[in-house]
């Protein structure tokens, strides 16, 4: 045995095994430690008691349907999205809450700065457009990705002249993500109508032959004048089974779509967020 | 941001609530301050960060503020509730012990306490519950270390002449009263 098996196991080597954090490497090598030293098989004995009795203490909490007050209220705003009435009037500030989240908050820095130019009526022509957005960009998913002969229009031994293209006619230089580290390689792009313009698509598949489809362009602008360049944060839609999570960006409307859970989808968003 | 997302983590963050202030109308009261305090602050959320962390921290921060504000409490807790109608009846076995966990853990500071709980019960690695508490590693870690140490104490302390039932953590619990802010 080394010198080192002797030392006795400090606090914080403790609460390591006790909470199973750090490689499972260093995690052995304290266990090995751990039979030298009774003092500290006795206290991890004792902190492992408590954490377990503390985790059964309220087990009961986390399976206890939400109450009314925090999650009913999302009813009240799914209805209350219908009326610009309802805005300022809504039952509980747990609905005014759940709105924010449902409609998606768009505007919110402009909800704080410029209450005077801010209607509830430009917000909702705002979450209609994102809507119609990812409706677009979901179809088109549908749309191309079972293609075994014309997945795309531009492949992706052709990508130096595809983003070139795609970037002349959306007029904004485009990137496109490498999404290789997550198991997805390019297979190509094409170019789309949106409402009233281009818009691009990128198709990935990995090694399943499951495709995912990044969408991207401008949002209309002109339906929702002073809300332009606004930035939101993701979004996750589901239209037809389809799930997307989408966002804006200084105009831009992105969306990521795929038939996958929806934790791994949020993964490759992020992914292609910080990429762009 | 969607609103799936939000709700899933609102039973993990009722527990985290219902463990530091042991009173169900204070933690759902917690829980619904910090939605709302989530949802203006919406700017404050790094797109693709930790929402889980994020939220469990802006719970912390009302928890705390709510502390400094308010008196100490004058009406019972859940656990000096359940002491009384516990004393009215035969003491069952299991439950005592748990009865004794919740009332030495609430005279745990609430720092340790935070910790204790986040890292316990949430499953969070040190560095994420340091995010949510606003402190460095080595601040949870000790933290960590005192609260573990304390409690295991606390459990411990002899047993007073007391009637049957009675717990073994001898002081009244330092509990505020949450109020909402508003």
């Amino acid at each position: 045995m080394t010198p080192q098996a002797h030392t006795p196991l400090t606090d914080d080597e403790l609460h390591a095994l006790v909470d199973t954090q750090g490689t499972a490497d260093a995690l052995a090598g304290l266990q090995l430690r751990l039979t030298q030293d009774p003092d500290a098989q006795q206290r991890l004995a004792q902190w492992q008691w408590q954490r377990e009795q503390l985790r059964q203490l309220y087990r009961d909490v986390l399976q206890e349907p939400v109450p009314q007050a925090l999650q009913g209220a999302a009813r009240q705003a799914a209805s209350a999205r219908q009326t610009s009435a309802h805005w300022r009037h809504l039952g509980g500030m747990a609905a005014s809450v759940v709105l924010a989240f449902g409609v998606g908050w768009l505007s919110h820095s402009s909800w704080q700065n410029a209450p005077a130019s801010f209607t509830p009526s430009s917000v909702m022509v705002r979450a209609q457009l994102e809507h119609n957005f990812v409706r677009q960009a979901s179809v088109a998913h549908r749309v191309y990705t079972p293609e075994l002969k014309h997945p795309v229009e531009v492949a992706a031994q052709d990508q130096t002249h595809l983003v070139q293209w795609l970037s002349k006619r959306l007029s904004k230089p485009l990137k496109v993500p490498d999404l290789n580290a997550q198991g997805f390689e390019l297979v190509g792009g094409r170019l789309l109508p949106g409402d009233s313009g281009a818009r691009a698509q990128f198709m990935f598949q990995n090694a399943a032959a499951l495709r995912v489809t990044l969408y991207l362009g401008a949002l209309n602008q002109g339906a929702a004048p002073g809300l332009s360049g606004q930035e939101t944060s993701f979004r996750f839609e589901t239209q037809n089974g389809t799930p997307s999570f989408y966002w804006v960006d200084q105009g831009f409307g992105y969306a990521l779509t795929g038939q996958l859970p929806k934790e791994e989808l949020l993964k490759l968003a992020e992914a292609v967020y910080r990429q762009l | 941001m969607s609103q799936d997302l939000i709700v899933a983590h609102i039973p993990a963050l009722r527990r985290y609530a219902r463990a530091l202030t042991d009173n169900t109308w204070a933690a759902d009261d917690l829980v619904q301050d910090t939605l709302e305090r989530a949802c203006n602050k919406w700017r404050l959320w790094l797109v693709g960060s930790n929402l889980r962390a994020w939220l469990f921290s802006v719970m912390h921060n009302l928890f705390i503020n709510q502390l400094r504000q308010a008196p100490q409490h004058a009406g019972l807790t859940q656990t000096e509730f359940d002491e009384v109608a516990g004393q009215l009846q035969a003491p069952a076995s299991g439950s005592d012990q748990l009865l004794d966990l919740q009332r030495c853990l609430l005279q745990l500071p609430p720092e340790q306490r935070e910790v204790l709980l986040l890292v316990s019960l949430e499953d969070m690695s040190y560095a994420e519950a340091a995010k949510v508490t606003g402190v460095a590693v080595g601040t949870v870690m000790s933290r960590l270390s005192r609260a573990r140490t304390r409690l295991q104490d606390l459990l411990d302390a002899p047993v007073r002449s007391v009637p049957d039932g009675a717990a073994k953590c001898t002081t009244t619990p330092r509990v505020a009263t949450l109020h909402r802010l508003k």
